[in-house]
């Protein structure tokens, strides 16, 4: 790029044409650069072309037209409707929601977890300070199959069999074959709930834009967190009784095999979503904490010279700029947890790689499926990484 | 495991040129001087390896057997273990010559992966297995159970369509090793296991109380398991096929191993023309074998009731009985075509 510029700059010279070409550092430049390309493009064509060859002469039928056949088997948790009725590519999107699923309460826990044990690094009480950082060294430092397979065989599976199931508040049990709890079945008007939900919600957004507004123009304050707590549980609950309780519920009651009814979370889900929320969390706390050391002490000392209390300081000055430091970072975390979500074969979770496998073995496209694999996997990082970069950008500090 | 596919697949993709499209696997066996057959992680009476990595089982013993055919010398075997899931695509490269591992033959293996069958060294026939203290009697009684499964078997499909026909609910619990899927059954997880028959007695064994197991009565769909070679290779294919009925023709002449130098020399026509001890025969060069690949087939190994008893017969821990796979004279379906 610096020769590009340095060439424009340059007033042409008059010399011959040819060995001025060659001289020429600017179509020395696109020269290399054309050959570079020229030279992947090839490899990968040669790739390609050398596959559907082999995979012809070893008579494998290829392409993507069995993601239309009939998939044949069943899988367990599904969001869904799925049968074995249902095609090869319903079942990649059964798996791929499953993955999407334990990936995004993943993340959320994670985040809380690691803030929580982060800050609790740095906290003042000797104890509390400690335990955080064992919590820390002990997960951070075990590898994350490891993890799922403590969750799974260590901590799920010795729970009692279905028949002496730990009954729980609300009607709720956990045996060994995961948590079960009421399912709510929604009578008449229940929808108006819901919209009685996003009203509080969409006023409580209003409500804070319009309280910093207003303390950045006056100084006054106004409780806008308990407001919006209080619109967001009251205003539905207060929907719910005027429409006089809509709701029956279908509690789990024990079956000949096990509790029937219900909602079901099964343990390989609650094993691989707590290994990988645990695991990641340990990172995060690290990022975490790194972060608000970075944030100069001069801050903080300034904040208590303005008589400015310690927790408004926290959340105020040092969280915001410590923000900017762990975000990126933190990026490279949900990446990692989303990919090692695909550790889920080890625990049988349906996840995208597990019913990938299951077609690879049913239709033999290896080749198809590894590359929709890679793709899959793929996109969803780049999704992921395009939305931090937003977020990135958002929290920013904005030079005045 | 997932590192075996992929490279299994660029295996395929980028190297494939020299195995996977090679259309002579004798030639290749031979300059490496030994056969690669795949098996499997670890079924008793199947393909099983013990402490000191030693394999024994009936497919093992194939493998040894066309070992014993192509170089007189059944230890010229080497084994790779696979998952259910990495079998077919470790065949499609050329990492394994031949699969000899417990492997339904449908006819969609048979076509769009590639695959020739023709030989069936084990019938066999997907069962359930429960704890008794269920109290289950019947299959039909399993719905709303939970059940323990290998993942990307036929075992899978035959499970989906058999509860599907029947009108019963089931929680499938699907794993890709067949380890982890009995003892997720072990510790309560899954109310049933289901596989090929064979495999729940073997499998039976290695549960913690064996006793407090049972299999059901029902028996839901055909497996014959048979070796799988790669299509597009008559001659490896024809070597393969012929190990086995060799080892089927000579337990219905009454050749063993430890009577076939007897039978070499004095044994009836048919006996001779087997072990190649005619004279000017071609029984063996034809194939692109020696004329006494029966014979050491027999020799080293046994004959196929041989094989069965020291591996799954009743003198075994595993104590299955011949039924389906008895010779056709006695009723059973292992029939030989006639070795002229």
């Amino acid at each position: 790029m610096a020769g590009f510029a340095l060439n424009l700059a340059k007033p042409e010279t008059q010399r011959s044409s040819t060995s001025s070409l060659i001289y020429d550092p600017k179509v020395r430049g696109v020269f290399y650069q054309v050959l570079t390309v020229a030279l992947v493009a090839l490899f990968v064509w040669m790739v390609t072309q050398n596959t559907i060859n082999n995979l012809a002469k070893a008579n494998i039928a290829s392409g993507f037209d069995f993601l239309e056949g009939r998939a044949g088997f069943d899988i367990a948790q599904s969001l869904i409707p799925y049968s074995s009725d249902s095609t090869y590519g319903r079942a990649l999107i059964v798996g791929l929601l499953n993955t999407l699923q334990v990936a995004f309460f993943g993340i959320i826990t994670a985040s809380i977890l690691g803030f929580v044990v982060g800050i609790a690094r740095l906290s003042k009480n000797w104890l509390i300070a400690r335990l955080a950082q064992v919590y820390v060294e002990i997960f951070r430092n075990i590898p994350p199959l490891l993890v799922i397979l403590f969750w799974y065989k260590g901590v799920i599976s010795v729970l009692p069999q279905a028949r002496d199931s730990i009954a729980m508040p609300l009607s709720s049990y956990l045996n060994n074959r995961g948590l079960f709890f009421p399912k709510a079945i929604w009578g008449d008007g229940a929808w108006m709930i819901g919209v009685a939900l996003l009203v509080a919600i969409i006023a409580s957004i209003v409500i804070f834009r319009w309280a910093r507004k207003r303390q950045a123009a006056t100084g006054q304050q106004f409780r806008s967190g308990w407001t919006a707590i209080g619109l967001i549980i009251g205003l539905p609950m207060l929907t719910f009784l005027v429409l006089g309780s809509p709701v029956t519920f279908d509690y789990p009651i024990a079956g000949r095999f096990n509790l029937t009814g219900g909602s079901t979370i099964g343990p390989e889900f609650i094993s691989l979503y707590l290994a990988l929320s645990f695991y990641t969390a340990s990172f995060i706390a690290e990022i975490v904490r790194g972060g608000i050391l970075a944030v100069p002490k001069g801050q903080t000392e300034a904040a208590s010279a303005l008589g400015i209390r310690p927790n408004v300081t926290t959340r105020l000055v040092i969280i915001p700029q410590a923000m900017r430091i762990i975000i990126p970072p933190l990026t490279s975390q949900f990446l990692n947890l989303t990919k090692n979500s695909s550790l889920a074969v080890a625990v049988g979770f349906a996840d995208v790689v597990a019913v990938g496998g299951t077609m690879l073995n049913q239709t033999g496209q290896a080749v198809e499926i590894v590359a929709l694999w890679l793709v899959i996997y793929l996109s969803l990082s780049v999704t992921t990484a395009l939305f931090m970069n937003w977020f990135n950008a958002k929290m920013a500090l904005v030079e005045r | 495991m997932k590192k075996t596919i992929l490279s299994a697949a660029i295996g395929a993709a980028v190297l494939g040129t020299a195995s996977a499209a090679s259309a002579a696997t004798l030639d290749d066996v031979k300059a490496k001087g030994f056969v690669t057959c795949g098996v499997s992680q670890g079924i008793p009476g199947f393909s099983n390896p013990n402490d000191k990595g030693d394999w024994s089982g009936l497919d093992v013993d194939y493998c040894r057997g066309i070992a014993a055919a192509v170089f007189g010398d059944p230890s010229k075997a080497k084994f790779v273990a696979l998952s259910s899931k990495d079998r077919f695509p470790a065949l499609q490269s050329g990492e394994v010559d031949v699969l000899t591992r417990n492997t339904t033959w449908t006819i969609s293996r048979d076509t769009s992966l590639g695959f020739n069958f023709r030989t069936v060294n084990y019938y066999d026939g997907q069962g359930f297995m429960v704890k008794k203290g269920l109290n289950v009697k019947s299959a039909l009684e399993l719905s709303g159970a939970a059940v323990c499964v290998q993942q990307g078997t036929t075992t899978e499909l035959n499970l989906a369509d058999y509860f599907k026909a029947n009108n019963l609910q089931y929680n499938p619990v699907v794993f890709e090793k067949e380890a982890d899927a009995t003892s997720a059954y072990d510790s309560g997880r899954c109310d049933v296991y289901t596989t090929d028959q064979s495999g729940l007695y073997a499998i039976r064994l290695k549960m913690k109380n064996p006793d407090e197991n049972m299999v059901l009565p029902e028996v839901i769909s055909k497996e014959p398991l048979g070796p799988a070679v790669r299509q597009g290779d008559d001659k490896w294919f024809d070597i393969v096929s012929w190990v086995h009925y060799a080892m089927v023709g000579a337990e219905e002449l009454g050749v063993t191993s430890k009577n076939v130098d007897e039978m070499k020399t004095s044994g009836g026509p048919d006996i001779k023309r087997m072990l190649g001890s005619e004279e000017g025969t071609k029984i063996g060069t034809d194939l692109g074998l020696t004329n006494d690949w029966a014979y050491n087939v027999i020799k080293t190994v046994g004959n196929y009731g041989e094989v069965f008893a020291r591996n799954l017969g009743p003198d075994t821990p595993i104590k299955i009985e011949r039924g389906l796979n008895a010779q056709w004279t006695k009723g059973g379906l292992q029939y030989a075509p006639p070795i002229r």
